[in-house]
């Protein structure tokens, strides 16, 4: 029964349409569903959409893949060294809990404006949730397999590819669309926070030049955007990667 | 395939010169956690020879295995290997473990899995199909090749894993309960595929069971463990003729005494 999850949004859609129509909407914060529409429909067809969703889309990955790829690395090693990961923890007690948000004032002098800072600041915060979540996952790979593994006579590299990264692929994957969300979230805040580009400036000036209408429709395509994230991810994982991935976390 | 037939009445007789020893305990102890697992253990084994080990739980029996495997180390004594020390997992000792669903890789297909041990020995990819064909054709599990392990039932996922062990061409086949998750049936099935694989690849079986007919039915030698701290309490001859036969061998004699006599000293450890 699926079409009974879009009951309640097309409702409240409709209620908003039928206030907005009944008392007449004319505010600086405020928009009606069909002008919210109009103005997602002119975005779309005046390039807008793409210039702005590149730019965002384009920092998330990118930030996402570095650090997310780079806490993976570190979870991998740790996951395995219990005499490293005690080492690191403090460290990583430390450095984890602070807000991505805040070391923007430091990127922004070592880059600048533009894709470099913002990028930094999203591979900061992807960081973090792929080690913990890796670390975990490659610590509870069953120990049996790894025995197994040195039996066999298994190398560093082999251990690594071959039983460590397939046993704990389905909380790995967990972990990356954690992150992929925090780098889309990352993203709009530096741009709404600082950097002139990407679908987070474009919401700001559409709300300082008080266009509500432009402003929701953005907020939209942002929703929908970290929606088609999430499920690019899930696809990747159920459909590209073999059994190994499709297991239910354990 | 080059060993002798196996219908030897006696393995041992007397006046045979005694053939080198395989694997040698030379006074081993080993603490785990501040708790004395082992102490002065002694024994050796021969090439070919199908040892079996025996007793209450905590004796160790499974240290012993763990430390000719290479995933432990002695704290005293040494355990030698071919007259070298035991350091590190060796290529040719290969390891059974009880759990089978946790030794198999659940994302791997029968094949796979096999093929596993091939690829940790950098077998050219080429050969590896015809092997692993082989391997499972000698386990009987050909026609499951595709399917992945849960797909198996435990019997069969038990075969898996001996298969992925031969693919090592052990010269030592170390065996942990391999069936004692299994019925009756199953492991009265396998016991006979092992005894005809261990003499067919002429491979020193060392195997840990707590069933003691099934250690008199396999063992050239029957190793009795006491525990606290676990030490070597006696070990018995089993001179009962090869190939052995599941209705025959159980009737003889022979193993009727030796069964009393693991039996009493079995009771007399744990009382």
């Amino acid at each position: 029964m699926k079409w009974k999850g879009i009951i309640v949004p097309l409702a409240l859609v409709v209620i908003a349409q039928a206030g907005a129509v009944i008392y007449g909407i004319h505010s600086d914060s405020l928009a009606s569903p069909w002008q919210i529409l109009r103005a997602a429909l002119t975005l779309l067809t005046d390039g807008t959409l793409w210039a702005m969703m590149r730019q965002t889309l384009l920092a998330a990955l990118a930030g996402l893949l570095l650090g997310g790829g780079a806490g993976l690395a570190c979870a991998i090693v740790l996951g395995l060294s219990p005499s490293l990961s005690r080492l690191f923890r403090y460290p990583i007690e430390v450095f984890r809990p602070i807000p991505s948000i805040a070391i923007l004032p430091i990127f922004l002098m070592i880059y600048g404006f533009g894709y470099r800072m913002e990028i930094a600041i999203i591979a900061f915060a992807c960081f973090w949730p792929n080690l913990i979540i890796g670390q975990a996952a490659v610590a509870g790979v069953e120990p049996r397999l790894l025995e197994v593994s040195r039996v066999l006579g298994l190398g560093f590299g082999a251990r690594v590819a071959k039983i460590v990264i397939p046993a704990a692929l389905p909380r790995l994957f967990l972990a990356f669309r954690l992150a992929a969300a925090v780098a889309l979230i990352v993203a709009v805040t530096v741009e709404i926070a600082m950097n002139p580009q990407g679908m987070g400036y474009e919401l700001m000036s559409a709300q300082s030049s008080l266009r509500p209408d432009a402003m929701f429709a953005i907020l939209l395509y942002i929703g929908l955007l970290g929606w088609s994230l999430n499920a690019m991810l899930l696809f990747a994982q159920h459909r590209l990667f073999g059994v190994a991935a499709a297991a239910p976390p354990t | 395939m080059n060993r002798k037939p196996l219908t030897i009445v006696e393995p041992f007789s007397p006046d045979a010169v005694p053939p080198e020893a395989l694997i040698r305990f030379d006074q081993v102890s080993l603490r785990l956690g501040g708790r004395v697992i082992l102490e002065g253990v002694d024994f050796e084994m021969r090439p070919a020879e199908f040892v079996c080990v025996v007793g209450p739980s905590g004796c160790g029996k499974t240290t012993l295995l763990r430390l000719i495997a290479g995933l432990l180390r002695a704290d005293a004594g040494t355990v030698t290997y071919r007259g070298k020390p035991v350091t590190e997992p060796a290529r040719d000792i290969a390891l059974i473990f009880q759990d089978y669903s946790k030794a198999l890789l659940p994302w791997r297909t029968a094949a796979g899995n096999v093929s596993l041990a091939l690829e940790a020995m950098r077998t050219p990819k080429a050969e590896r199909a015809r092997r692993v064909t082989e391997l499972l054709t000698k386990v009987g599990l050909a026609q499951h090749a595709d399917k992945y392990p849960t797909q198996l039932s435990g019997g069969m996922q038990q075969r898996l894993q001996i298969a992925r062990c031969l693919a090592q061409n052990p010269a030592v086949l170390l065996m942990d309960e391999p069936f004692g998750a299994l019925d009756a049936m199953t492991r009265q099935t396998l016991q006979d595929e092992v005894l005809r694989l261990a003499e067919a690849g002429g491979a020193c079986v060392f195997f840990v069971t707590h069933d003691l007919e099934e250690a008199i039915y396999l063992g050239d030698r029957v190793i009795a463990l006491r525990p606290n701290p676990g030490r070597v309490a006696q070990i018995f001859d089993v001179r009962l003729p090869r190939p052995r036969n599941q209705l025959t061998t159980r009737e003889d004699p022979e193993f009727l005494r030796l069964r009393r006599s693991l039996f009493d000293f079995v009771q007399e450890i744990e009382h």
